[in-house]
């Protein structure tokens, strides 16, 4: 068990807590550094994503993980950081610039769907982004001349000041460096005002707006941030694919997006690099799996019913996700042989109706 | 008129949002999934075992009954009281299941299939107008349905028991309802009436697997009556059928399809309780 004496204020903010943090972190820093090294082929392009999909958990964790506002739209703002990028491509933009501007246009967009945000409460929020996800699709299907419809855009290499970068190792770099930043964000945000009126707004608007946060202009940052992020995201998995197609963002990709928050863990940035590493390794371990079984006894559907039934068992027996079990075996071993099973229970609740407010 | 009567299909499955929304406050996202399955039951009452017409409707909504009060019972109880949120991500959850489920099942599978109705091809000529019987028995038969639901929930006291249940759980603990089954009954209803529009939607665009997603455009229907009323749902399914039958016959190619979330949008926006929604205010 370790104790945190606290002798100065300034140790409230420190990015690490205390000298075992540091030392873990720099442990994966330098594992993560290495891994052109270590890691196969294959596994490097499975990185790839895993980077890039954190970088869009990050977005999303900030909007529903840490305001409360949850958003199956996700796919659509992915969809059009990677429209940007290969569109400010194609006219010759420099990446720096592109990327830069892709994020920028997010975060308007995120802005605009933001505002009936401060009019819709829950389930209607909700259902209001599914909405804007399925109409962002059409659009982006329909209008030929400028994202060249259902043939898709094709994207070249990323180039930064001259710089080719072709191989693996380099693109690898460049989602690690973005990653890196963007996490950084949202730990500084977290620790600014700004986070702490997002997290209050979380657990309840009613008391935020008390305590003078505001409501309408908080909300809206944290689905412009979100939004931005997730831009940044999708200007990245653009250049991986290097190809892209609208039916690489339906709603389903929205609902796999916020897969990656429940199942890592709500309300932890680390839950959302778990959650994206889970969500990419399923489908591997799922074909791995398939490769032991017995021919014909694994048709097409296996994989929607395991998703879907690993999905309903987090959400019932670990509301907290893969965090919230990281948390727990550590609380076991500090507590050794103190530790109860009741410690991490979830309150009784009773619903009450939002309708008759 | 194919308008009126494929809204008739979204206002069943908007109705099954409503009911579940009525009594337990969350939104169930595999109601198209329900409804799929019960068009996959209906198939196999009806051309494995050769069942008549009506046989097989009541088989479908039976067997379906007892799938959503299952899904209840196992999935859905323990996460009682819990947020809305966690609730519509299981029943997502849910829907991935009952589609990678289906396409194992030997006989169903990933193909599509159509069962017989009596009313195919047939077609009444009133002073006229030229009307297809299948639309009007689609229309009919909703109609009907949707009577005895109001009914049921205006004066029955297991209908009134569900929306208490639905306005605050505790309290209604305390006035002696049974939540829980009051809340697995409501799940068996809904997915009740799921199998049915799944029936009547059939012989429009045959069964698939895949059919379960014109359950998201039930969500605009569901929205645009107002969250929480069984007239509003319908009178939601119906304009937002007749809003898509004139897109797609007026507007170029392509807003069809999005018409729904164009005037769900819209709705959101600028009445977001619906036309029927209840704007009573908390008295203190």
């Amino acid at each position: 068990m370790r104790f945190i004496f606290k002798t100065d204020y300034e140790q409230d903010i420190r990015l690490f807590r205390h000298g075992g943090q540091r030392f873990w972190y720099g442990v994966l820093a330098v594992l993560l550094l290495l891994a052109p090294w270590w890691a196969g082929e294959y596994v490097m392009s499975q990185l790839h994503f895993i980077l890039i999909y954190s970088i869009v958990g990050f977005g999303l964790m900030m909007l529903t993980g840490f305001t409360g506002q949850v958003s199956l739209g996700h796919a659509a703002f992915l969809a059009v950081g990677a429209y940007t990028e290969a569109l400010l491509q194609a006219a010759g933009v420099p990446f720096v610039i592109s990327i830069g501007c892709a994020a920028l246009f997010t975060a308007v967009l995120g802005l605009i769907v933001g505002l009936p945000a401060l009019r819709l409460k829950g389930i209607y929020l909700t259902i209001a982004t599914l909405a804007f996800n399925v109409i962002v699709e059409e659009i982006i299907a329909r209008w030929h001349s400028l994202t060249g419809g259902n043939e898709g855009k094709h994207l070249k290499p990323v180039q930064i000041l001259g710089w080719k970068l072709e191989s693996d190792a380099e693109f690898y770099y460049l989602c690690l460096v973005l990653t890196v930043i963007c996490c950084l964000a949202c730990v500084n945000l977290l620790r600014s005002p700004t986070g702490r009126a997002f997290v209050a707004i979380r657990d309840s608007e009613v008391s935020a707006s008390c305590m003078g946060v505001h409501l309408a202009k908080y909300k809206t940052i944290a689905f412009a941030f979100s939004a931005a992020l997730t831009g940044i995201g999708g200007a990245l998995y653009a250049h991986k694919l290097a190809f892209i197609s609208p039916e690489q963002f339906t709603l389903f990709q929205s609902i796999e997006l916020i897969t990656i928050v429940i199942l890592g863990g709500i309300g932890f940035l680390h839950g959302a690099v778990l959650g994206a590493a889970f969500i990419i390794v399923l489908p591997q371990l799922i074909s791995i799996a398939k490769g032991w079984l017995p021919e014909g006894l694994v048709p097409a559907g296996m994989q929607a019913v395991v998703f879907g039934v690993i999905l309903v068992l987090v959400i019932i027996f670990e509301p907290l996700g893969l965090y919230g079990r990281w948390l727990k075996i550590r609380a076991w071993f500090e507590l050794f042989p103190f530790y109860r099973k009741g410690m991490f229970r979830r309150q009784k609740s009773y619903m009450k109706s939002e309708r008759l407010r | 008129m194919a308008g009126v009567s494929l809204g008739c299909v979204y206002a069943l499955v908007a109705l099954g949002f409503v009911l579940i929304y009525k009594a337990t406050e969350t939104v169930n996202f595999a109601q198209g999934d329900l409804m799929m399955l019960g068009a996959f039951f209906a198939l196999t009452a009806s051309v494995m075992m050769g069942w008549p017409y009506w046989a097989t409707i009541l088989f479908a909504i039976t067997v379906m009954a007892v799938v959503g009060m299952l899904i209840e019972r196992i999935v859905l109880r323990p996460v009682l009281g819990q947020p809305a949120f966690t609730v519509v991500m299981i029943t997502i959850g849910v829907g991935y299941v009952m589609r990678g489920v289906v396409t194992m099942i030997p006989g169903w599978g990933t193909d599509t299939h159509q069962i017989a109705t009596p009313f195919a091809e047939a077609i009444w000529n009133v002073g006229g107008v030229v009307l297809p019987v299948q639309q009007l028995g689609v229309i009919a038969m909703t109609a009907a349905l949707c009577a005895v639901l109001y009914l049921f929930f205006r004066f029955s006291r297991l209908g009134v028991a569900m929306q208490a249940t639905s306005q605050n759980q505790l309290a209604a603990y305390y006035m002696g309802i049974p939540v829980r089954r009051v809340n697995m009954m409501i799940w068996g209803l809904s997915a009740g009436v799921a199998a049915f529009a799944g029936i009547l939607l059939a012989p429009a665009t045959f069964i698939h697997s895949n059919m379960g997603f014109i359950g998201l455009k039930a969500f605009p229907a569901a929205v645009l009556g107002g969250f929480g009323s069984v007239p509003g749902a319908i009178v939601g399914g119906l304009i937002i059928g007749v809003v898509e039958a004139l897109a797609g016959y007026y507007l170029p190619e392509g807003f069809k399809d999005v018409a729904a979330y164009v005037v769900l949008l819209v709705v959101l926006m600028v009445r977001p309780s619906g036309i029927f929604g209840e704007t009573a205010r908390k008295k203190v």
